[in-house]
């Protein structure tokens, strides 16, 4: 019972790189977040299975540690937010990151303040809202972080939903991507916005009949997204 | 008619086939020329040789006749000519090898002169010179001539031979003209140049085949070589030239296939030392930025606590961080660079509009900072190009601070243009500056214009600029005059335009 759930969220840390991984929990912890370690890709599983943790901090691109592998694991047995740590910004990797699963990325090096920004974003629940959000025949309830499409329940991820809850709370309005970067991701600055295609995709995958010819959340050329009222 | 213009550009067998056959048939026509002319004539000496002996004799035997005839009665004597003429005629044996024309007699001054003949000759058959030769002068003369049938048009060649005769008794005079038909020279003649026509064109034939079959002999290898070449162009260097024998072509080809061999191996070479410098550009990106990372984060820790710090503790701190970040930026441009020089940069296209972004420079924070107004020119119309707008973002940035550091005027101008083929973006300030000689040495790579005014930066910032704006086949250029301002103009050309004129000339140029 020593990891049960106390004010404190919970990161779990996974780099191989002994000094980074400290770092990164002097710097969590001095947020006061509870955070816990690992070093080997193979022992991943293990302690996410005992710490519960609320995001994953996970070095990507480590030898001997093949994240998108763990990154895949996760996601397998968890809806848990993953945010990458990359050492490239190239694309490439990015792109296969994100599609592993990943909720976010952020590019070594950076300050502590982003890093810091991403986590909580991540870790902070769209608390605006409290009543369900009725939307069609889609209901967001944001109490049990539950969405049912014609009363059947879809999974989504907390990002996804965060996404979504972002969307139709305010249906018609057209979110830029740079501001649901801002938003939904937590950024303070200008960001990649393939991460948002990305998710979108993932989004529309899951809430649309027909994900090529969208219907809830259109896309407006060259500006973002918007929530179509039905 | 274009076609076989390009035709004879193009194609050296064609020029080489053409000028062969013309050459031929000129050397064969005069060559076919001399032979018939020296037949021509051989033929008609020897006719007219036998001709005017034979003439000759003729003449003899009617003066003979002439002379033996006393009769002095003008009835009579017309009868012993016709007679005479008949009797001549007659000598001619079975072939009608000639004809006789009988004029007289001649009296000075008289217009028309009876004539005798053996046939109906048409009156034109004599030429007139020879008949003025005869009837004036004494002696045997003869001339080429076209012999015909009275009232017929048909002419056939021949020799006339003229003589005067004398009546002694009556002391009249006469031409006697033997006519020679040399038809049978000329069929021979036509027959020659019959087979002269033939046996040439058939010649100038053949010469041109021959030259069409060694033309491409010759070039069939050569062609080979270019489509081998072409292909090299395109990237497939496996390719091989069929070396046969140990002629010219041969070794052309052996060659060829060296060259290609070098040349294959080069490119190898190259391709793995830019693989091998992309590798480790990557591996040293990687292996610097998880320390980097780690630093920088502990750095962060300190500096947030440096007010806890005594005060030497707390500059310490703060320098670790400040040069913590040159040193990022060093590392992240110097990384940039290598990308490029490994040619390891790519582009991510996206429809931008340049004047938008000179809207939006106007709120740059370093501009901001340093209190410079930003004066914007033509930045009102659409600028639209194909870019990588994290390039162009940093191109723009580039330049901005580039003149809020460097260059010291309180005003900056950004004006846009555009042409057909492209979009300009120049930013101006009227500070200190560039000579000529800076304006070149402005991109290269820790160029600083003083060393003393070291404001931070990398001093990779325009030469990365120029990389990222080469990238999307465009320019950047400085221009400047010192004590008067500096001008940087980018630009980038628009989908299918050329970046070639700028869109805006420099008002330093």
């Amino acid at each position: 019972m020593s990891y049960r759930r106390n004010k404190r969220d919970r990161v779990l840390v996974v780099d191989d790189d002994a000094s980074l991984a400290e770092m990164l929990s002097i710097v969590l912890e001095g947020e006061g977040l509870a955070t816990a370690v690992c070093n080997s890709g193979d022992l991943v599983m293990k302690v996410f299975t005992e710490f519960k943790p609320d995001v994953v901090l996970l070095d990507l691109m480590l030898p001997g540690l093949d994240g998108m592998k763990v990154c895949r694991q996760i996601r397998e047995k968890s809806a848990v937010p993953i945010i990458m740590l990359t050492a490239k910004s190239d694309t490439g990797d990015v792109v296969r990151g994100l599609e592993a699963g990943a909720d976010d990325y952020i590019t070594k090096p950076f300050k502590n303040q982003e890093l810091v920004a991403r986590v909580r974003a991540r870790l902070r629940r769209t608390d605006q809202l409290v009543e369900p959000l009725v939307f069609g025949d889609i209901v967001l309830d944001p109490a049990g972080h539950t969405v049912t499409r014609k009363g059947e329940s879809l999974d989504l991820t907390p990002l996804e939903f965060d996404l979504l809850a972002c969307l139709l709370g305010t249906p018609e309005q057209v979110f830029s991507r740079e501001k649901l970067l801002q938003q939904v991701w937590g950024y303070h600055h200008p960001g990649d916005t393939k991460l948002v295609n990305v998710h979108m995709t993932r989004l529309r995958s899951k809430i649309e009949d027909d994900a090529e010819n969208p219907q809830v959340i259109k896309t407006v050329r060259g500006i973002g997204y918007q929530a179509v009222t039905p | 008619m274009r076609s076989l213009a390009r035709l004879w550009r193009r194609s050296i067998q064609t020029r080489v086939v053409t000028s062969t056959i013309v050459l031929s048939a000129l050397v064969i026509s005069l060559t076919g020329w001399a032979l018939l002319r020296d037949v021509a004539s051989g033929l008609a000496d020897v006719r007219r040789t036998a001709a005017i002996s034979e003439a000759r004799s003729g003449f003899d035997s009617a003066q003979l006749q002439i002379d033996a005839a006393v009769e002095s009665e003008p009835a009579a004597q017309s009868q012993t000519l016709t007679q005479m003429v008949d009797s001549l005629t007659s000598n001619r044996g079975a072939k009608r090898t000639y004809e006789l024309v009988l004029e007289g007699p001649l009296a000075p001054g008289s217009g028309q002169v009876p004539v005798r003949s053996s046939a109906a000759i048409a009156s034109d058959a004599l030429p007139g010179d020879l008949v003025d030769q005869v009837e004036n002068k004494g002696g045997t003369y003869w001339r080429y001539s076209r012999l015909g049938v009275l009232g017929s048009s048909d002419r056939e060649p021949g020799v006339v031979v003229g003589s005067q005769l004398h009546v002694p008794s009556t002391g009249d005079t006469y031409a006697l003209y033997y006519l020679f038909s040399m038809a049978e020279q000329q069929s021979t003649l036509d027959l020659v140049r019959q087979a002269l026509l033939l046996g040439g064109f058939a010649m100038v034939l053949m010469v041109g085949g021959v030259a069409w079959l060694v033309s491409r002999q010759v070039l069939n290898p050569v062609r080979l070589a270019r489509r081998i070449a072409e292909r090299y162009a395109s990237g497939s260097l496996e390719q091989r030239m069929h070396v046969n024998g140990e002629d010219d072509i041969a070794r052309l080809s052996t060659s060829f296939n060296q060259m290609a061999a070098i040349l294959q191996s080069q490119i190898r070479r190259l391709e793995n030392l830019s693989r091998l410098q992309q590798r480790f550009v990557s591996d040293v990106s990687h292996e610097l930025r998880t320390p980097l990372t780690t630093v920088r984060m502990a750095s962060d820790v300190l500096y947030d606590a440096r007010k806890s710090f005594d005060g030497q503790s707390a500059r310490a701190a703060e320098l670790l961080q400040n040069e913590l970040g040159r040193f990022e930026d060093l590392l992240s441009d110097l990384l940039d660079l290598s990308r490029f020089d490994a040619g390891a940069a790519h582009l991510d296209l996206d429809t931008i509009d340049l004047a938008a972004i000179a809207r939006r420079s106007v709120d740059d924070p370093v501009l901001q900072r340093k209190g410079i107004k930003v004066v914007l020119v033509n930045a009102d119309q659409p600028a639209i190009v194909d870019a990588d707008i994290r390039r162009i973002d940093r191109i723009v940035r580039n330049l901005l601070t580039n003149a809020a550091k460097y260059g010291g005027s309180d005003r900056v101008e950004i004006e846009v243009g555009q042409n057909d083929g492209c979009v300009s973006f120049a930013v101006r300030d009227f500070g200190v500056g560039l000579t000529d000689d800076e304006n070149l040495r402005v991109f290269d790579r820790f160029w600083r214009a003083d060393p003393a005014r070291t404001q931070g930066g990398t001093g990779l910032g325009l030469p990365i600029s120029r990389e990222d704006a080469e990238l999307h086949h465009g320019t950047l250029r400085a221009w400047g005059k010192r004590g008067v301002g500096s001008e940087f103009i980018l630009t980038i050309p628009k989908p299918g335009g050329s970046a070639n004129p700028p869109a805006i000339v420099s008002v330093f140029s």
